[in-house]
């Protein structure tokens, strides 16, 4: 599952979504999931070179991402993604 | 003459108009975002906002109905950055990142081309849309010029290209942009190729680089649009004045109270005719004895007058972004906004003002529509 901070739910339309299984599967490549569904999405939450913008936390769980730049940490089968504002950057 | 003002600021994008006589905030527009420009687009009436949420990076707006209704456009997009490529800003501070950090001027192309806009950005690219900003493509000639590694951040820590002036000659393939800090720069063919401009002094440097064209700090750029030889130049380091169309530049010095400043607008039909607004220097970024004044030029720079009436004359604390000061179409009336969220009008360019509001959110950008 994927969820977004309700803030961004103001500005686009990102609600929580169950992602098909991605074996074996990082970050990028579900939120890439996610973003084939929400496309507008995407630069909301991710700068040009696909990094997470610098004043997003993302979390798996109760931990936040080891790789900021590649979203390359391994996301589980039961594992809840939650995109959120990090209190930096208002 | 226009009865509206777009005011960009801290908390979302005010709409100001004239009725009866008085101007007035109607409504505001984007509540919350920073609005850092705005822009009209006198060929087909189309209003732009560059908003720079916090946390969800930059967006374009655009309306179609004078900000009845608005429609989120595309960002300009950097190319990807090839692996293993790390850039440093020049003073060391931060990397350059290959994406778009502020989408800080926008500008409508030439008459003869509809639908073509200009972007400049922070970390320093220049983009152009063929298609009213759908989507975008960078100007590749300049990002990847061969001094662009040399451009370092002034005010934000990332250099950024705040002015762009499409000469009303030459069918748009002619175009001046203003960089902090990179200089002036003009394209003679539609962005090919770049020439840098010469003659400003960067007093904040060591006197050995002083002089380096492309290392130079413009805080705005402004053209006459009657007489496009004519370029007005607010620098860090004083006024500057070009009659060759931005190829060379030459100092104005001895301007009361200062020369420091962000603004400048070129009088659009009188090439004589330009103003600034002064601040102390680059120390202390406040009117000088907390007095707030304008200067006016109408003899092309041998003179300047103070203009006052109307503004404060005591603990006036208030800054003039360079976007934060605008002249209508007819060269009569002159709008400002400042950091302190005051908003002044004049309707006799410049000789007297009114005040608008003094309780905006800091103001960014002021334009008439």
């Amino acid at each position: 599952m994927v969820r977004f901070t309700k803030n961004l739910q103001r500005y686009v339309e990102c609600p929580p979504t169950e992602i098909a299984d991605v074996p074996g599967g990082t970050v990028a490549q579900v939120l890439a999931a996610y973003f084939t569904q929400y496309e507008n999405v995407r630069h909301y939450v991710l700068d040009d070179q696909g990094a997470a913008r610098r004043h997003i936390a993302i979390f798996i769980g109760d931990h936040t991402i080891a790789d900021r730049i590649h979203l390359s940490d391994p996301v589980g089968a039961s594992d809840e993604i939650y995109v959120m504002q990090a209190l930096s950057g208002g | 003459m226009t009865d509206t003002l777009l005011i960009g600021t801290r908390k979302g994008l005010a709409i100001v108009t004239r009725r009866d006589g008085a101007w007035a905030i109607d409504r505001m527009e984007f509540l919350g975002i920073p609005v850092v420009t705005v822009t009209t687009d006198p060929r087909d009436l189309a209003w732009y906002a560059s908003l720079n949420h916090g946390h969800f990076g930059v967006k374009l707006h655009r309306s179609d109905d004078r900000g009845v209704t608005w429609t989120e456009i595309a960002t300009p997009v950097y190319p990807a950055k090839p692996d293993g490529l790390v850039e440093m800003e020049p003073m060391g501070r931060r990397e350059i990142p290959w994406s778009t950090e502020m989408a800080w001027v926008l500008a409508p192309g030439h008459a003869d081309e509809p639908g073509v806009l200009w972007c400049g950005t922070i970390p320093g690219g220049l983009f152009r849309s063929a298609d009213r900003g759908e989507s975008w493509e960078i100007v590749d000639s300049l990002w990847r010029h061969e001094t662009r590694p040399g451009w370092f951040g002034g005010g934000y820590d990332l250099p950024g290209i705040h002015s762009i002036a499409v000469d009303p000659r030459f069918g748009g393939r002619r175009v001046i942009i203003a960089i902090s800090c990179g200089g002036v720069w003009i394209t003679e063919d539609g962005g090919a190729t770049w020439q840098v401009s010469t003659g400003m002094k960067a007093g904040f440097a060591p006197p050995e680089v002083s002089m380096v064209p492309h290392t130079q700090d413009p805080h705005c750029l402004s053209v006459c649009a009657a007489d496009p030889d004519v370029v007005w130049v607010q620098h860090h380091s004083g006024i500057y004045k070009s009659t060759d169309a931005g190829r060379t530049f030459t100092e104005i010095a001895d301007v009361a109270p200062s020369v420091f400043g962000f603004p400048v607008s070129a009088h659009p039909l009188d090439p004589d005719t330009a103003w600034f607004i002064p601040a102390v220097d680059d120390g202390c970024r406040v009117p000088v004895d907390g007095k707030m004044v304008v200067t006016r030029t109408r003899d092309g720079g041998q003179t300047f007058d103070q203009l006052s009436r109307g503004l404060p004359q005591e603990h006036a604390y208030d800054l003039i972004y360079r976007h934060g000061l605008d002249v209508d179409a007819t060269g009569t009336r002159l709008a400002m906004g400042s950091t302190t969220g005051s908003l002044w009008i004049s309707e006799d360019g410049g000789d007297v003002f009114s005040t608008i509001t003094n309780y905006l959110p800091p103001i960014s950008a002021v334009r008439f529509a």
